[in-house]
């Protein structure tokens, strides 16, 4: 231990910013001759990609783009992945020293971090489905009817503006998917989005540019040099002509594009603007309600699905014939062995569609993704419904199914009246503790376009620029839901074992 | 005594239980190598011999709980035949509802109260009307000394008072045998006197034959008209209990009954 001593004071001489002034964002870049780009390799082609000829190297129109804001800086640009949801809370954090990958400038980002001018001017587009296209024309067209996009992105502003019931999801590829088997009548996305996901797609047209919107390369607050020194890059490379060079050269260049080579400060101003700053209200407060609502709706439909089909498994399991037996057990390693994501994936986007088209069927079709939450979850609990009571089953003396033999009960009866009885008050703590368990996972149902506690929380967070309030008021009805219902399973319980005192 | 070989005679002609070459096996083991008796209705006969003699195993083959290898059972007017078959299913549906068994242990439903497990049978197996097997779930209650812990759960109960209970939960379904596995094994000296009077009446009131399994040779000479001494899965005496204890015709009976040595 001694001999690391010297180690740890040389390391600390090393450390350049130890008591000094804090280092600023163009100083460090020059210092290290690095520019720390974050993007997400997962958003594909043409932002930032794997070469699908050469695996290991990146490219894009953005690698283009950061390779050439960093020349002119005079320094080398490097890329750091990180999830996209996230690559603001990262860019605070330090991860990397600015974010560049398709970031749209919208009131809420441009409250937190500190945007260069744009680098590419993109168009909201709304998609619809071609026989409806004489319908829906224009957003306004739409009212009423359920438009999707992803959440906090510029497209979902505009739809929050507009009379629309407004669908969030979280991938590109699902909500065009969903227009086209008729859960959406509309898709709001970036045109390059809507190119490569939505409008190569025969039985989809689009209805209307609505408005246009800007990518920009985002800075810490607090990096005001780099945001300038960034903001020059981009004017010199837009001067130059090289910005729409690269533009064009990934298929993504238009007329739109020529106001980026005029562009002025004045226009950034503008652009970043926030008008007026959400702040949490009570309109919120009844927003986590009803998500609340419909996270106790989800959860309890689930949770009696889960323990009526876990009964029938853990029956059909001991008690079944061979096949039926059989099919109870591959049922729980199924279900237990894979993520719940996947099936509710599968069951959403893969079976709920393929049954809608074999059996032509389409009506109640606005419920589908509350009806694949509920039986996406139920059929996934009710695997661990069906191991609780089976060891709940298993723990009665076999004495007690031969008690009931000799008494002239048939199986079924002995079941119902002696066995199943017992072994529910053995396995009522593992049902509450999975009730509990489902309430929190049902936040999972999200990824099928599901608003309830966890995705309110975090759309709003996002709104109104803070974590602090929207997390304790979630934590504080999620413990709303479970205290109560853990009250309620230990007063059971109790009375249960009272019963058998009297 | 008089009354009871009165009884026996008349009804010799048909047995009520008979046992023809039974072969049991667990595995490698045989445990009952072909035996064979007639019990006759009205008889209190007690199955005796060491442990592991098989006469806890003859017992449950006779109720069905356990299937056999070989040889004949009937019960009353149904036949058994060796194996798990289904053509078994009618026969033992019929002759649980006409046979009671308690078991060593007893085996009342812990969820229910003393006067629930007695009539939970005659209500979803015989879907008697609630009251009425009610009602007579409190006159057996009575008949068994219980009436004072008709709301009792089990776990609340000593042991003679949830053996006294599980005998009213099998006679509740008015069967004409009633199966005892080791009726004398939890009970304290002093009350296997009281559970001797207590079937000794039964089988009047109730015109039951008894058929029961003890490893007490007292209590079967005290209680039964017949023994069945069964060693090594083999009956090795067949008779009335005073007459084997006087004159044992195995030498391995004298030694069970620990008259030499």
């Amino acid at each position: 231990m001694r001999r690391l001593w010297p180690l740890v004071f040389v390391a600390l001489a090393l450390l350049p910013s130890c008591g000094g002034r804090r280092e600023s964002g163009l100083e460090r870049v020059r210092r290290t001759g690095v520019l720390r780009w974050g993007g997400d390799l997962q958003g594909g082609e043409p932002y930032v990609f794997d070469d699908p000829d050469q695996p290991g190297r990146l490219i894009g129109f953005e690698v283009e783009l950061a390779d050439a804001i960093a020349e002119e800086m005079g320094v080398r640009a490097e890329f750091t992945q990180n999830d996209w949801s996230s690559l603001v809370p990262s860019l605070e954090r330090g991860s990397f020293d600015v974010a560049l990958n398709g970031l749209e400038v919208t009131p809420a980002r441009a409250d937190t971090v500190l945007f260069t001018r744009p680098y590419f001017i993109f168009s909201a587009q709304l998609a619809v489905r071609r026989e409806d296209g004489e319908r829906f024309r224009s957003l306004d067209d739409l009212s009423g009817h359920r438009v999707g996009t992803l959440a906090n992105s510029f497209s979902w502003e505009l739809l929050n503006q507009s009379g629309v019931e407004v669908v969030t999801y979280e991938g590109v590829e699902e909500p065009y998917s969903d227009l086209e088997s008729g859960r959406l009548d509309g898709v709001l996305l970036d045109d390059i989005i809507a190119a490569r996901y939505g409008l190569n797609r025969p039985a989809l047209m689009l209805a209307d540019d609505v408005e246009d919107g800007f990518y920009a390369v985002a800075c810490r607050r607090g990096d005001e040099d780099l945001q300038g020194a960034i903001d020059d890059a981009i004017a010199a490379l837009a001067a130059s002509g090289r910005l729409r060079e690269i533009l064009a050269r990934w298929e993504i260049d238009s007329e739109r594009e020529a106001r980026l080579t005029t562009w002025t400060d004045e226009d950034t101003h503008a652009m970043v603007l926030v008008h007026s700053r959400a702040s949490f209200t009570g309109h919120h407060v009844l927003l986590f309600l009803q998500g609340a609502l419909n996270t106790v709706f989800i959860s309890a439909l689930a949770m009696l699905l889960a323990i009526g089909l876990g009964l029938v498994l853990a029956l059909g399991r001991l008690y079944g014939p061979r096949p039926v037996s059989a099919f109870a057990t591959a049922y729980v390693e199924l279900f237990r062995g894979t993520p719940v994501l996947l099936q509710l994936y599968v069951l959403y986007y893969g079976l709920m569609p393929t049954i809608r088209r074999l059996l032509e069927l389409d009506v109640g079709v606005d419920y589908d993704a509350f009806l694949a939450a509920i039986v996406g979850l139920g059929l996934n609990y009710a695997a661990y419904e069906a191991e609780i009571y089976r060891a709940g089953i298993q723990a009665i003396p076999p004495g007690q199914m031969e008690a009931a033999t000799v008494l002239g009960m048939s199986k079924g009866l002995a079941l119902r009246r002696v066995i199943v009885p017992q072994a529910f008050r053995i396995a009522l703590p593992g049902v509450t503790n999975d009730f509990i368990a489902l309430l929190k996972d049902s936040s999972l149902v999200s990824v099928i376009t599901v608003v309830e506690l966890t995705k309110r929380m975090t759309i709003t967070a996002v709104e109104v620029r803070s974590w602090l309030v929207p997390g304790l008021l979630c934590a504080a009805l999620y413990m709303a839901m479970s205290y109560p219902l853990s009250l309620l399973a230990r007063r059971l319980e109790a009375s249960l074992s009272r019963e058998g005192e009297k | 005594m008089t009354d009871l070989q009165k009884t026996t005679a008349t009804a010799a002609e048909t047995p009520v239980i008979q046992v023809e070459g039974l072969v049991k096996k667990y595995g490698d083991r045989t445990v009952l190598k072909g035996i064979g008796f007639a019990l006759n209705a009205g008889e209190i006969v007690a199955l005796v011999g060491p442990s592991g003699g098989g006469k806890s195993t003859a017992l449950r083959c006779m109720t069905g709980l356990e299937s056999f290898h070989d040889g004949k059972v009937r019960v009353l007017d149904q036949h058994l035949a060796p194996g798990d078959g289904s053509r078994n299913a009618e026969p033992l549906r019929k002759i649980r509802l006409s046979t009671g068994m308690v078991f060593q242990q007893w085996h009342l439903f812990p969820h229910r109260s003393a006067i629930e497990n007695v009539f939970e049978a005659p209500v979803h197996v015989k879907k008697q009307p609630l009251e009425e097997a009610r009602a007579r779930a409190k006159e057996l209650l009575a008949k068994v000394g219980l009436s004072h812990r008709e709301n009792a759960m089990p776990r609340m109960m000593s042991g003679g008072e949830q053996q006294r209970c599980a005998i009213a939960r099998a006679l509740a379904m008015d069967p004409k045998v009633l199966f005892m596995d080791e009726p004398t094994s939890a009970l304290d000296p002093q009350r296997v006197g009281d559970l001797a009077e207590l079937l000794e009446h039964l089988r009047e009131s109730e015109k039951l034959t008894l058929v029961m399994v003890t490893h007490e040779m007292k209590f079967a000479e005290r209680l039964a008209s017949r023994v069945l001494v069964l060693y090594e899965g083999h009956v090795i005496e067949n008779g009335h209990p005073r007459d084997i204890l006087a004159n044992p015709t195995d030498p391995r009976t004298r030694t069970f009954l620990g008259l030499e040595g």
